[in-house]
């Protein structure tokens, strides 16, 4: 039976539609993530979830059971907020305990849930302070302890970690999926940090505008994006955009990026990938898809890249991450990042040869947007 | 001062010598009537009608303060202000106490369980800011006729709360708005209700506009005199109509030392009041500026 069911839920304010017919399903155990550009509605629809906000038109199902008209407290579900909302006159053990204090939970028993998760999120040593006393990340595992105290059966997690800096957060994203792995509770996890996404998520709800565009796997979502915004949006650097036109070559598919001062760039499709709506685009524009992994230096993979398309240009601009280097050239009519090894020994101006993995391009409508292939 | 950095040239040193003489003259201008009202009110009547207003008082005593307590006429009675001072306190204290809850649960209700209309409800509440008294002197006292209770304390206290209520609603609500919602979100999630919440997040961290509604209210209500005068009986005056009725009974000589004695114990609690709180009524006024 599904932990969290949501039934074509709906949600205005006034004539503002924020959310339109959203559908999503989860297992008992599941680590849901809901991303997304700010305004695509995932905070509204973790508020729905929470019962902090009613929807105007569908249902709410938390362990099979209709919530969408009972009050948040009855809900059974815990929620750790951005700010993290915790009670700035209770001590953290008061702010851990108030939840079960609320629903009548024996002293003895409360105290016991206070030590059990001040020990599993090590802040028994914080228990006596006040929130004012605490850094930013020891607030952080106090939120999270006062959704744990409860042991509800869906938890969620409203972008906790955007307030912390660079290092702490990547620290407490670890810290989470060890969490949710040792405990196997159900999350719902609104972020529009496509890298949590991706690292913490069983699935993936990639929103925009109020509609969930894809619902599926981190792998699905990453390498068989449904169309341009959900392939832009996941992935860092984002996914390179080309413009080209499909043609039919010698015994298959072509693409033809046209280059304005030199010879146009013409790059075989592969065979197994050939889509379904790709014979009624011939000789039309299509976008094509590249992440800059797809590329690589001529001579890193030779031994494995047999299909690999091979292609130069004159590199723009170099910049080094230290774990690789990302490299800025001109393709066709726009400019595309590629990922090389931190070996390549490049420098902006010169010519260089790369591969493209067309086996993993992904082609798209040039109007439409959406995936052909 | 000493963090500023500045050039200590003779023409600066002159100038901020002017400055400080400058304020002090005015500082002295501010604090002279009070100076004046202490020195008389300490003076036996022979030395005010010989001497002059500000010279130091010769023999000073405590005669026109325990006759203003106690003996002096205001109107027909002779039983100085000494009483009235204590209606006063019995006036004051439930009216701001009343005035400050309600104002409290305005301010929690109309930010955090937002309803359709609550702004509009607030704006008109903050217009009662602005309703001068004598507007309403002749609707309230028909109201309190209706309900039975003028010329009763019951009736003062009542004006007092529905005038109060605008400057508290507006404080309270002023100072919830800065506290975040998420706060009230996580603890509906908890399981806390509407009453809940309040007492038990949102009180306990209001104790800086706890006492700016307080030292509001009490020198408001203690400082009325209209409302004391026309709605209240001879015996529940407070000590502002006393002093006015003290004041202007006029037999033989005119008094002014125990005038001033009167004065002075009419203003002692406010004064006190801001005393001993003040300090946290500019920090109250200030919280939310700066974030904590």
């Amino acid at each position: 039976m599904a932990a969290l069911e949501i039934h074509n839920v709906r949600k205005e304010f006034g004539s503002e539609r924020v959310l339109k017919d959203v559908s999503i399903s989860i297992d008992s155990g599941e680590f849901l993530i809901l991303v997304g550009p700010s305004g695509c509605g995932k905070s509204t629809l973790m508020n729905a979830i929470a019962g902090l906000e009613p929807v105007t038109a569908g249902n709410i199902y938390i362990d099979g059971e209709d919530v969408t008209w009972r009050t948040p407290a009855d809900r059974d579900i815990a929620m750790v907020f951005q700010s993290y909302a915790l009670y700035p006159s209770m001590t953290v053990r008061q702010n851990i305990s108030f939840g079960l204090e609320m629903r009548k939970v024996p002293k003895p028993e409360r105290e016991a849930a206070v030590e059990r998760v001040a020990d599993l999120l090590q802040i028994t040593h914080l228990l006596d302070r006040k929130p004012a006393q605490l850094s930013g990340g020891q607030r952080q595992r106090v939120a999270m302890g006062r959704a744990l105290a409860r042991e509800p059966k869906v938890y969620l997690f409203d972008e906790p970690l955007s307030n912390l800096d660079a290092k702490l957060r990547v620290d407490m994203r670890t810290e989470i999926k060890k969490l949710h792995q040792r405990l196997g509770t159900t999350i719902v996890y609104v972020t529009h940090d496509q890298v949590e996404a991706m690292t913490l998520a069983d699935c993936i709800a990639v929103m925009r505008d109020g509609h969930i565009l894809q619902l599926g796997t981190p792998d699905e979502v990453y390498n068989n994006p449904v169309d341009m915004f959900v392939a832009g949006f996941m992935g860092s650097p984002s996914m390179n955009f080309i413009r080209a036109t499909l043609e039919d070559g010698n015994g298959g598919y072509q693409l033809r990026i046209t280059t304005p001062e030199e010879a146009d760039l013409v790059l075989p499709w592969p065979e197994a990938r050939i889509g379904a709506g790709m014979a009624e685009r011939l000789n039309q524009p299509v976008i094509l898809g590249l992440r800059p992994e797809h590329f690589s230096e001529e001579d890193e993979r030779l031994t494995s890249q047999a299909e690999g398309t091979l292609l130069s240009a004159n590199v723009a601009v170099v910049e080094p991450t230290g774990a690789d280097i990302l490299l800025r050239l001109p393709l066709g009519e726009q400019e595309v990042t590629a990922r090389v090894g931190p070996k390549c020994a490049v420098a902006a101006g010169e010519r260089l040869a790369l591969r493209v993995d067309m086996g993993r391009a992904i082609l798209f409508d040039a109007e439409t947007e959406q995936r052909i292939a | 001062m000493a963090n500023v950095i500045r050039r200590q040239t003779p023409a600066a040193r002159l100038f901020r010598g002017l400055l400080y003489g400058v304020l002090i003259l005015a500082a002295l201008f501010y604090i002279l009537p009070l100076v004046v009202m202490l020195m008389t009110s300490v003076k036996p009547l022979s030395e005010i009608s010989a001497g002059s207003l500000l010279s130091l008082p010769q023999n000073p005593t405590l005669t026109p303060w325990t006759k203003a307590w106690g003996e002096a006429c205001t109107g027909m009675r002779c039983e100085g202000v000494g009483g009235y001072f204590w209606n006063s306190f019995a006036i004051v204290i439930p009216a701001v106490l009343i005035s400050t809850t309600i104002g409290a649960l305005n301010g929690y209700a109309l930010t955090k369980w937002r309803f359709k209309g609550s702004e509009l409800v607030f704006a008109l509440m903050l217009f009662g800011c602005f309703i001068p008294f004598q507007v309403v002197l002749l609707p309230m006292a028909q109201t309190l006729g209706w309900l039975g209770i003028s010329s009763s304390r019951a009736g003062l206290i009542l004006v007092h709360v529905v005038f109060g209520i605008a400057f508290t609603t507006l404080f309270f609500r002023n100072f919830y708005v800065g506290i975040p919602n998420e706060l009230v979100s996580a603890a509906k999630l908890d399981g806390a209700g509407f009453f809940r919440i309040f007492w038990r997040i949102l009180l306990p961290v209001s104790a800086p506009i706890i006492v700016v509604s307080v030292i509001w209210q009490f020198t408001q209500i203690w400082n009325d005199f209209l409302f004391g005068v026309a709605f209240s009986a001879h015996n529940t005056q407070p000590v502002t109509v006393a002093l006015n009725n003290l004041v202007n009974t006029s037999t033989g000589v005119r008094e002014y030392n125990v005038d001033m004695a009167a004065a002075m114990i009419a203003a002692l609690p406010t004064l006190v009041v801001y005393v001993l709180a003040g300090k946290y009524f500019v920090r109250g006024l200030t919280a939310g500026s700066v974030k904590g």
